[in-house]
């Protein structure tokens, strides 16, 4: 098993490169109702000397010696070998039939929003106990934003309790949500420009499921919603993409630990 | 969702037995990335979807990374020596037959120091559930190679790999009597839930196998979330035939592979509880 799992991780491996652009990625949405999401406001950051240049981390060099974490093209987070990382994050477009009720798509829509929170709150939680307290504050406060999505959600549909998640498998591609960042995207000496571009990329997802769902229904009133929550998914991108132009972007020494775990390497 | 001061009411989700009802306040020290925090996450789930409660459910562990975590829910925990979970989790469940066991633990505390409890455990069939983070590596210790460690993973401490073949979990555990065999992936919480909830139901030793990278050790397993896929096999109830699809498989096959009829070990219900009393007099002199 392990030789045939080596050689597959291999054959995998070689196909990725190192550049990701999640920049790059489409859009894909949320909730209808547009909305103002209010509590967006980017939070006081630094609207600082940005440097020009260091936007994008830009492509990485041929990494001399083992990386324990490098970044994307958008500064996100990354590590391992080069070879290891792949293209592109995988699609958040829908992947099963679009919902045939109201109901059925904004649970989906609610489930995606708690999802999120819960994962928002385990990364600030995390970023807290090693003591990255600039990035815990904004996972938090990203957490804050997206109960108060998943808050609307309830008082549109007039729900007093969470309903149940919609059975069946989701209709979007992937395990987790879109808007669900993923454990293994952030780093420990993150910075909060790598957790504003886990947001977007998050949002952006979210964006591209529901114009995909909104493509995808069959029922009109369905097809209105998805389309409204798309719409509000964009404005939720151009927030993000707001906050971020007024966070520094990452120095690219932004990992080096002068007390790095990994001091056998 | 965890019950913080950014929730409001209304987003919180019902009170009866949500996933925060066995998260306990105590926040795993993990590093950021790490598989562990989506198994916690399943773990938890899996507890709410079964409608346990936290006082009657115990989580019994090794030592490791991963085995910290009897201390990050609110159920019974017991935080053993190395490699002795299965053994201590045993004397739980024969003690107290009426509450849900489950083992957590690593591949080095599983494997390797608790390799041969491992196989007793299987070959014994008590009602419990034995939930393994597999992530190649001894994390904790800095990066050791451990039992399921490639022969040809190069690094500074085992210079050109160990050359040793890796031990296959779900084969020995098929070979040795485990009633339920699975394997789960951390990058998909909802998933693993749902196969953890199923092999707690499951009579008998279920083990689950939870590939849970080490971002720190093995940055290299980050392109396991592309590799995982579902098993496209039914559930057989024929070891002999499961464990010739997980030795042909690629090691990614994700989903329940076994689930087997065997009669789990047999519960003395008492009437009446021991009290340590009754214990202590045993050995008194």
């Amino acid at each position: 098993m392990t030789a045939a799992r080596r050689k597959v991780a291999r054959k995998s491996a070689a196909k990725k490169s190192v550049a990701r652009k999640s920049a790059a990625k489409k859009p894909a949405a949320r909730k209808p109702a547009a909305r103002k999401p209010a509590a967006r406001k980017p939070a006081a950051r630094k609207p600082a000397a940005r440097k020009p240049a260091a936007k994008k981390p830009a492509a990485k060099k041929p990494a001399a010696r083992k990386p324990v974490a490098r970044r994307s093209a958008a500064g996100k987070p990354l590590a391992g070998k080069p070879s290891a990382r792949k293209p592109a994050a995988r699609p958040a477009r829908a992947r099963a039939a679009a919902p045939a009720s109201i109901p059925a798509l904004m649970g989906y829509a609610l489930w995606l929003e708690l999802d999120a929170v819960e994962r928002y709150r385990e990364l600030a939680d995390a970023m807290e106990m090693h003591n990255n307290r600039d990035v815990a504050d904004l996972f938090r406060r990203m957490a804050a934003i997206e109960s108060k999505h998943a808050d609307r959600i309830m008082k549109q549909m007039d729900w007093s309790k969470v309903p149940p998640p919609p059975a069946g498998p989701a209709p979007w591609a992937g395990a987790e949500g879109p808007e669900t960042v993923a454990h293994e995207e952030v780093h420990y000496l993150m910075q909060p420009y790598h957790a504003l571009a886990l947001a977007l990329k998050g949002e952006e997802q979210a964006l591209r499921f529901f114009e995909a769902l909104e493509r995808a229904a069959s029922v009109p009133a369905v097809k209105r919603a998805a389309a409204e929550m798309a719409d509000e998914e964009r404005e939720h991108v151009a927030l993000v993409k707001n906050w971020m132009a007024r966070v520094p972007p990452p120095d690219d020494g932004w990992r080096d630990d002068p007390d790095p775990p990994r001091y056998t390497d | 969702m965890t019950p913080t001061a950014t929730a409001t009411a209304v987003t919180e989700r019902p009170a009866a037995s949500t996933p925060a009802t066995f998260k306990s306040a105590t926040k795993p020290i993990w590093c950021p990335g790490c598989g562990d925090y989506s198994v916690l996450s399943s773990i938890t789930k899996a507890f709410a979807m079964l409608a346990l409660k936290p006082e009657e459910t115990v989580v019994v562990s090794g030592i490791g990374c991963s085995s910290r975590i009897p201390a990050y829910t609110t159920c019974y925990g017991f935080h053993g020596v190395h490699g002795r979970a299965l053994a201590a989790a045993t004397g739980v469940k024969l003690a107290r037959p009426e509450l849900t066991v489950l083992v957590a633990g690593g591949d080095g505390d599983g494997y390797s120091i608790g390799g041969n409890h491992f196989l007793h455990a299987c070959r014994r069939n008590v009602d419990m559930t034995y939930v393994v983070m597999d992530n190649h590596v001894y994390g904790m210790t800095k990066g050791q190679p451990s039992p399921t460690t490639e022969p040809d993973w190069d690094s500074k401490l085992a210079p050109g790999g160990t050359g040793v073949r890796a031990f296959h979990p779900l084969v020995i555990a098929l070979a040795s009597g485990a009633n339920f065999v699975a394997r789960a992936f951390s990058g998909d919480p909802n998933g693993t839930a749902d196969i953890i909830a199923q092999a707690v139901r499951h009579p008998g030793f279920s083990f689950v196998e939870i590939l849970s990278p080490c971002v720190t050790f093995r940055p290299d397993q980050r392109s396991w979330k592309d590799l995982v896929h579902p098993a496209s096999v039914t559930v057989t109830d024929d070891p002999a035939r499961a464990a010739r699809r997980v030795m042909t498989d690629d090691g990614f096959n994700i989903g329940v592979l076994y689930a087997g009829g065997r009669t789990p070990y047999p519960l003395a219900r008492r009437a009446h509880p021991v009290a340590v009393a009754d214990l202590e007099a045993e050995f008194a002199p």
